[in-house]
């Protein structure tokens, strides 16, 4: 039942990342942000009812194969988005945020979508725990890389006097730079409590809280980079900078999703 | 008679300069007396604001006069000729009527359009009436000036860009910083068009602004209007970092807002961004601003950029009040030339009424024993037989006095009537047909 509605997912989002492309694009058609947004509220419901018809079926939380670690990845992008768009009012981030969610979702394609076998000693309520969280703060960290490439488009087109077909749509440096910055703030302690949540399940199975495998060592690389964002935000940056850098740690958390777990090394491949 | 004019601008001066030869509203007049007291100068109307010093004048002789008025910008401000002569342009005759026509129509300004000037102009010509400095010729001048400003406002779109810069400043401070509510401008330098920017951003949301200026009464002055506060010029630096946006409208010669002063002022508001308009013909604000981070620097070609009338459109609009102008001049000539034809009329009535009273004379003598009605009927029949004869060819010089062979048309009238006696006549007979021959 959950491949179905997997599908109708997709599908709602990426009619949802079409209508928000001709709204940015064509501002002249009335309510086609309204019918984006609630494409997007359909597709979100059909992605959570993938989730939890897959969790009965497979009787635990599923994130634990390449391929539900990436749908509930996009599932938390798009909470996010959804949340922020109830909130600001923002449509044209559906025009960015929704194709993002599609394209993070295309490597799963070739993967196996068949429900996997976990040991039943790793299958306590700590991995639940800890993939969700730290995919949820990956999600958060995806929202801040969207916003933030949208204010460098923006800011471009303010610095070279140059208003392109999107600048009416775009909202403003400041509410993107805000955005950016909470979403940080929102998924560096998500990832940190994530992590954490690791090393009590990793010292509860394997009775070692830390391996210095590829993928912990990456991770720990990556909290290190936000740590470092948070901490020049605190020192003033902000606007292009920290955009920048923004980018720079989605980076990061892309290899490690998409490269660092395919991997096959120690205990965190999928 | 002839028309000058003598002045200085801001093409020409630099701001110190014509700020020494400004003339102060409660001066004006005092300084309007004592040019009149000049023989030569016949009529005069002094136009002072921040940015041109201008001098009018009806002179009898054009270089005398200009000398003149010259001396009298030196003594009265106690500047060094040399460097009056430096920044001072003369314009006379139909050039100097060109030029008052351009003023007027803001063709002239620091910002093309500025609605400011007629004002101005308006003000000026009033002191200039209550001390009777105007006659005839400046009365009829100004007047016209203030038509073909009223023109060029109606027939073309150049007074558009004044509402339309604040509008389009409005708009981009939206998408810098989103709500504009609680944030600060800063005015640097006042002119109509930044201050209706500013108004236009307090509109919107705007709490505080900051007035700069050389002049700290007139930076008073301006904050009490927007209730906000003034700051002397000298400090505008270290305010800087107060402002979210600065509008910058002096009329300096050379940059007033360097990379590194925003840089400062950058890091002093914790990168807050901040969003410059530079109104300012030359700019005031050095074009690497913009390459700062968190700084967006637009002038007022990028504002107009924005909002539809762009740069070729205002030049477009420019040529269409041009245009207007060079109509207006031709009109305002005719009517100068058809006062040609006044002291021909004057002549032609009084030797008309001059037989009147010969004829009258004689035939009353003629008649004895007539009542007094009788003799006013005589006396008032012989009277509107003049006039109506006078008319139509009084009439007719008027008109034929504007034309190109308006002269010819004048001295044809006065030979015509004999109104320069009989022996002048012949002289003038006798020299033409000598020139011939000798030709």
């Amino acid at each position: 039942m959950n491949i179905p509605f997997f599908h109708l997912a997709m599908g709602a989002y990426a009619l949802g990342a079409f209508g928000y492309i001709v709204f940015i694009l064509k501002p002249a058609i009335p309510r086609i942000a309204f019918f984006s947004r609630w494409t997007a509220v359909a597709g979100f419901l059909f992605h959570l009812g993938y989730f939890l018809s897959r969790w009965i079926e497979s009787g635990r939380i599923p994130i634990t194969s390449f391929f539900e670690a990436a749908n509930f990845l996009g599932m938390g992008i798009v909470l996010v988005f959804l949340l922020m768009e109830f909130r600001f009012a923002i449509a044209a981030l559906g025009s960015f945020v929704l194709p993002l969610v599609l394209i993070l979702m295309l490597p799963v394609l070739p993967a196996s979508s068949a429900i996997n076998y976990v040991n039943p000693l790793l299958a306590s309520g700590w991995l639940g725990v800890h993939t969700s969280l730290t995919i949820l703060g990956d999600a958060a960290f995806a929202f801040s890389f969207i916003v933030s490439l949208m204010y460098l488009i923006q800011e471009r087109q303010l610095k070279a006097r140059h208003h392109g077909i999107l600048f009416d749509r775009l909202p403003s440096l400041e509410m993107m730079d805000t955005l950016s910055y909470r979403a940080l703030v929102l998924g560096w302690p998500l990832f940190t409590l994530g992590m954490f949540a690791g090393a009590v399940w990793g010292s509860k199975v394997w009775g070692a809280a830390w391996s210095w495998g590829l993928k912990e060592t990456w991770s720990i690389a990556t909290w290190l980079v936000y740590l470092l964002i948070l901490h020049l935000r605190s020192m003033k940056w902000r606007g292009r900078k920290m955009a920048c850098m923004s980018i720079i740690g989605f980076i990061f958390v892309i290899i490690n999703f998409y490269v660092i777990s395919r991997i096959p090394m120690g205990k965190h491949t999928f | 008679m002839n028309i000058v004019v003598i002045g200085l601008n801001h093409t020409t001066a630099p701001v110190e300069i014509r700020e020494k030869l400004a003339f102060s509203e409660d001066r004006i007049q005092h300084a309007l007396a004592t040019l009149m007291k000049h023989d030569g100068i016949c009529e005069s109307f002094i136009l002072s604001t921040c940015n041109r010093v201008e001098i009018y004048a009806c002179v009898q002789d054009c270089e005398c006069g200009v000398d003149h008025i010259k001396k009298f910008l030196a003594r009265y401000h106690t500047v060094p000729s040399s460097i009056l002569e430096e920044s001072l342009y003369v314009h006379t005759g139909e050039q100097g009527i060109k030029h008052l026509f351009r003023v007027a129509s803001s063709l002239d300004s620091l910002v093309v359009g500025e609605p400011q000037i007629l004002g101005q102009l308006k003000d000026a010509f009033d002191s200039a009436l209550d001390v009777k400095a105007t006659g005839l010729i400046l009365n009829k001048l100004i007047k016209k000036a203030i038509s073909v400003a009223k023109r060029v406002r109606t027939e073309t779109r150049i007074s558009e860009s004044g509402v339309s810069i604040g509008f389009a400043a409005v708009e981009l401070a939206k998408k810098i910083f989103g709500n504009l509510e609680g944030k600060t401008a800063m005015l640097l330098g006042a002119g109509d068009m930044a201050e209706r920017a500013a108004r236009h951003l307090q509109d919107n949301g705007i709490r505080s602004v900051l007035v700069v200026n050389r002049t700290f009464d007139r930076a008073v002055e301006l904050a009490r209007e927007f209730h906000g506060s003034a700051v002397p010029f000298e400090q505008f630096s270290s305010e800087l970092m107060m402002a979210d946006i600065v509008i910058c409208s002096t009329g300096a010669r050379g940059f007033l807002v360097f990379p590194e002063m925003v840089s400062t002022a950058i890091k002093e508001r914790r990168s807050k961004p901040m969003f410059f308009i530079d109104i300012s013909v030359p700019r005031n604000i050095d074009p690497r601003v913009n390459d700062l981070d968190n700084a967006f620097l637009y002038t007022i070609d990028d504002l107009e950029g924005i909002v539809s009338l762009n740069k070729e459109g205002r030049a477009r609009e420019a040529k269409k009040a041009e245009k207007i102008v060079q109509q207006e001049i031709k009109t305002y000539l005719q009517w100068e030339q058809s006062l040609d034809a006044v002291p021909v009329i004057v002549d032609l009535r009084e030797h008309m009424e001059e037989i009147r009273k010969r004829e009258l004379r004689k035939a009353l003598a003629q008649l004895k024993g007539i009542t007094d009605k009788q003799r006013n009927v005589i006396e008032s029949m012989s009277a509107a037989i003049v006039n109506k004869i006078a008319h139509t060819p009084a009439v007719v010089l008027k008109k034929t006095a504007a034309h190109e062979d308006g002269t010819e048309w004048l001295s044809f009238a006065r030979t015509l009537f004999n109104l320069d006696g009989q022996k002048r006549i012949l002289k003038k007979i006798k020299k033409n047909s000598e020139s011939k021959r000798s030709d």
